[in-house]
């Protein structure tokens, strides 16, 4: 193999991305927003605004097309009995039980009575959590095999393509969703890379299998927009000699989009107005499937994610983010957070980042180990492990553990039932969902990971993963879940020798 | 927000560090009590254990030995001690920011197959990646070239990459560890006139025209130079091995019949389909150097990819050893993990840290110095916080040829400057 960032470049979503010689190449990791999107700020207020002046006949909801048609499976309860319990919400509970009704958690305590019927597990040293959720994975759109026929993430032929959707890109069988089942994924955002300054819209996924995408879409979960800082969207297009191909370029060409954008919604509010004032002569603007987008962000139905490594840019798209009245969900990759980590906090902005990954490209140059741990302890920081990787997806529990130990070092103590967040509810508030995952609170979906000991481990598996309650991974019946059809009759992936 | 209140409780970190810091300048004896020494050798593990370091060399390993004046001792509390770990096969100080070409030195792009190129003249020893990865334990690595095709009329690499050598991650390469690679397979055919086929056709071209330099007519269109004939000869009589980057077991096979027919020290790169032909290659005595966490059908050479290729490899008789993918060389520290993972998929836990130690050592011929621990041998060793396979364990001091090194880099730098700034934050 050579350099596998080269040859594979195109699948390495964002690290780094590119191969010099191929088109479409760059790749490049996207950043994520989250939880912030609820958190009530000037620019959530005046989206609102916007929002209430128009007639909702007026504005393309285009969400509203595609629709999921993933459902739910009927089947038994599932009663886990003495296990330890993390929550998700902050909380731990040794010798506990959680029962699962109809899909959803129906209570988390001790001596919880199994309905009939029910599936029993016992606890016997296992750990109980919420699914985890990878808010940041190009699972379907750099799919395996990285063929130039799959390369379907980056539509890098403008900088500027709101106008795309990762959905659309999402190939269904790509054997990753499977391996990242097995680590105990239930939920996860699929973006666009990073070759674009707003690369387009990204989907979140339950991982079920599926033929469809639309029967692995989450029902009712926002859209994200992805936008990408730095060196990626200069670097792609600079070599090309066409803009952007500096910083201060990214910066002008992400707010000509707003203004674009903003004019849009305003001429939408003043068609709304001529038409509610009975004016049968008013016509609607032409609709703009790129401005349909932006629009959805000003008016705060799409979620931010922004790919961004280095503290002064993030700083920055933080001023723009104020200029044009939206909210930055969370940055990605973020690898120097930990410079900036109060800033975040105060703004209601999450970091999506890796545990050690660091200088491969000039931005990540300043990365520490500590990164996840110091975006954690500013008070209301909101800290997130992600993979951007089909490798990294299928250990993010890992991940977390080494964030933990450097932590510690670090003199930052942090129990399992903290850090298990990072990789449940916190991504499960930056992408809009944690109203019906994230948490083991009852209600929710029953999204459950049985794990066979602390998940903060090298040594833990996860045992039982469980979609709305649907048994979806067993690993000791690994014919429970189906195989890719890519996979299907090829010798070498049946485990036969030559 | 306990986190917080910790922190500020302890004041510390910061402060807490640099005493070790300060045991750089190391006096030159140094007692290591009660610790769990991992030999790996056939002494295997011995508990309860001391280790003395002396001049350098592991002086002394028994009970109750007596610290001479002078001598640091050093509390293991039955934490183990293991052999410093190989980082892999790797862009280590070749590579100091992945996606700036101006500061890489790890392909040659003549569009000719240069054998003689050596890219470990281009080593950096002051490269920032070295502490990093020393404070992660891995105290040896091969230095590692890559082939890349070129791009839009621009010359290239050809399939051969050329050599790498080991380096000591006190600074210097160590003579004599040279290794010739080969890149073979599908990712490589750009390299070899777009078919895998016509690897095996130059490679022995090339081959061919160091046997037989005298078939040799002055207008025959030569792939080497006189210095690329010497430096492939060497290699033909078995001074160093040649490192075959290939996945697929066809091309394995084939490999292991080239190296049958013309005498090759062979190793196999990648190798995520190395499972499959795994009773030939141990008949061949070929070992594989694979990245265990490689198990998707990324390619059409890897459909095969499984995270139990080390176990199935060990367990039918191959020596294994463990490497991220070259182009990884900032975060090689990472190799732990994957040793740990392929330990939960079936490898013996001290087959996993043999994997990082003493194969490697003995693959690339510097097991005089690295991967095992023994009386009389260079101290060459790393005091863990737990176990060493396990994520949440860090090295506590690690020592390469008897000498202690700074528990420092860069990134806890960086992490004390901005830890200061965060707790003055959480004061407010």
């Amino acid at each position: 193999m050579v350099n596998s960032y080269f040859v594979q470049g195109v699948r390495m979503g964002s690290r780094v991305f590119i191969r010099p010689q191929a088109v479409a190449t760059m790749i490049v990791s996207a950043v994520l927003v989250t939880a912030c999107a609820t958190t009530p700020n000037k620019a959530g207020d005046s989206a609102k605004a916007v929002q209430l002046a128009l007639p909702s006949a007026s504005t393309a909801r285009s969400s509203e097309f595609y629709p999921s048609t993933y459902h739910v499976p009927s089947g038994p309860p599932t009663l886990i009995r003495h296990a330890t319990v993390l929550t998700g919400t902050g909380t731990r509970l040794d010798d506990a039980d959680v029962l699962i009704v109809n899909g959803k958690i129906q209570s988390v305590g001790s001596n919880l009575q199994a309905p009939p019927q029910s599936r029993i597990v016992e606890g016997n040293g296992r750990w109980v959590t919420p699914g985890l959720i990878d808010v940041h994975s190009h699972l379907g759109v750099y799919p395996s095999p990285a063929v130039e026929a799959n390369s379907d993430g980056n539509e890098a032929t403008s900088p500027t393509t709101p106008n795309v959707w990762a959905e659309h890109s999402v190939w269904p069988q790509d054997p990753g969703f499977r391996t990242a089942l097995a680590g105990g994924i239930t939920s996860l955002q699929i973006l666009p890379g990073s070759a674009n300054l707003i690369g387009g819209r990204s989907v979140i996924l339950k991982n079920v299998p599926s033929v469809t995408y639309q029967g692995m879409k989450f029902p009712g979960a926002p859209q994200g927009l992805k936008m990408a800082c730095g060196e990626n969207p200069k670097r792609v297009y600079g070599e090309r000699n066409i803009f952007p191909s500096t910083r201060m370029g990214n910066m002008a060409g992400y707010r000509a989009q707003w203004v674009e954008a903003q004019e849009y919604v305003r001429d939408q509010q003043e068609y709304a107005r001529k038409h509610a004032a009975g004016d049968k002569d008013a016509k609607p603007p032409k609709r703009d499937v790129k401005l349909d987008t932006l629009a959805a962000v000003l008016k705060g139905e799409i979620i931010v994610h922004m790919h961004c490594y280095r503290a002064d840019e993030m700083a920055t798209i933080l001023d723009m983010s104020r200029e044009f009245g939206y909210h930055v969900a969370a940055f990605h990759h973020a690898v120097e957070a930990y410079k900036i980590a109060d800033l975040l906090a105060e703004n209601g902005v999450c970091g999506a980042m890796w545990a050690d990954w660091w200088g491969f490209k000039m931005e990540s140059y300043d990365g520490i180990p500590e990164n996840i741990a110091f975006v954690d302890a500013a008070p209301n920081g909101c800290a997130i492990v992600h993979s951007d990787s089909e490798e990294g997806i299928q250990r993010l529990n890992q991940e977390a553990a080494k964030a933990i130990a450097y932590g510690r070092r670090a003199g930052l103590e942090i129990p399992p039932e903290r850090a298990i967040k990072w990789l449940t509810a916190n991504p499960a508030k930056s992408i809009g969902v944690l109203d019906r995952t994230g948490t083991l609170e009852p209600g929710k979906m029953g999204d459950v990971v049985v794990w066979n000991g602390d998940p903060f481990s090298v040594y833990a598996l996860a045992e039982f993963v469980l979609i709305d309650g649907a048994l979806r991974y067993d690993r000791s019946n690994p014919a429970l879940t189906p195989q890719s059809d890519f996979t299907l009759g090829q010798p070498a992936a049946a485990g036969v020798y030559p | 927000m306990k986190a917080w209140a910790f922190l500020a409780a302890i004041g510390l970190s910061l402060s807490a560090l640099l005493p070790l810091a300060a045991a750089v300048a190391a006096p030159d004896a140094v007692l290591i009590r009660n610790a769990t020494v991992h030999t790996v050798s056939a002494a295997g593990v011995l508990e309860h254990t001391d280790l003395l370091i002396f001049d350098g060399k592991v002086a002394d390993i028994g009970h109750d030995l007596k610290a001479p004046a002078g001598a640091e001792v050093i509390e293991a509390n039955g934490k183990p001690v293991t052999p410093g770990l190989f980082g892999g096969l790797s862009h280590l100080g070749i590579e100091e920011i992945g996606l700036e070409a101006s500061q890489d030195d790890y392909s040659l792009k003549l569009g000719s197959m240069r054998p003689e190129f050596d890219v470990s003249l281009a080593f950096n020893p002051e490269s920032v990646i070295l502490g990093v990865a020393r404070l992660g334990g891995i105290t040896f690595a091969m230095v590692s070239p890559s082939a890349e095709a070129g791009g839009k009329g621009a010359p290239g690499g050809t399939l051969i990459a050329g050599q790498g050598a080991v380096a000591q991650l006190d600074g210097a390469i160590d003579p004599g560890t040279h290794a010739l690679f080969v890149d073979f397979g599908g990712d490589a055919s750009a390299l070899s006139g777009g078919s895998r086929a016509a690897q095996f056709m130059l490679f022995e071209q090339a081959i061919g025209e160091v046997r037989s330099p005298k078939a040799l007519l002055p207008n025959d269109q030569r792939l080497l130079t006189p210095a690329g004939r010497q430096t492939l000869l060497g290699y033909l009589n078995g001074t160093g091995p040649v490192v075959f980057d290939v996945d697929r077991a066809a091309d394995i096979r084939q490999v292991i019949a080239l190296a049958g027919r013309e005498k090759l020290r062979a190793v196999i790169k990648g190798g995520q389909e190395a499972w499959r032909v795994a009773p030939e290659l141990a008949a061949a005595h070929i070992p594989v150097v694979l990245n265990p966490l490689d198990d998707l059908p990324t390619s059409f050479d890897v459909i095969g990819a499984t995270l139990e290729n080390a176990a199935r490899l060990n367990r039918a008789g191959v020596k294994i050893a463990f490497s991220l993918d070259d182009s990884q060389a900032h975060n090689i520290r990472k190799v732990r993990q994957t040793a740990g993972v392929a330990v939960v998929h079936g490898l013996p836990p001290e087959a996993g840290l043999a994997a990082m130690t003493s194969n490697p050592a003995e693959i690339f011929g510097v097991a005089n110095r690295n991967g095992s621990i023994a009386r009389g041998r260079p101290a060459d060793l790393v005091l863990w916080s737990g176990d060493p396979l396990e994520v949440t364990t860090l090295a506590e001091r690690v020592f390469i040829a008897g000498q202690s090194q700074p528990m420092q880099s860069r990134q806890t730098l960086l992490r004390d400057r901005y830890l200061e700034k965060l707790r003055a934050h959480a004061a407010r």
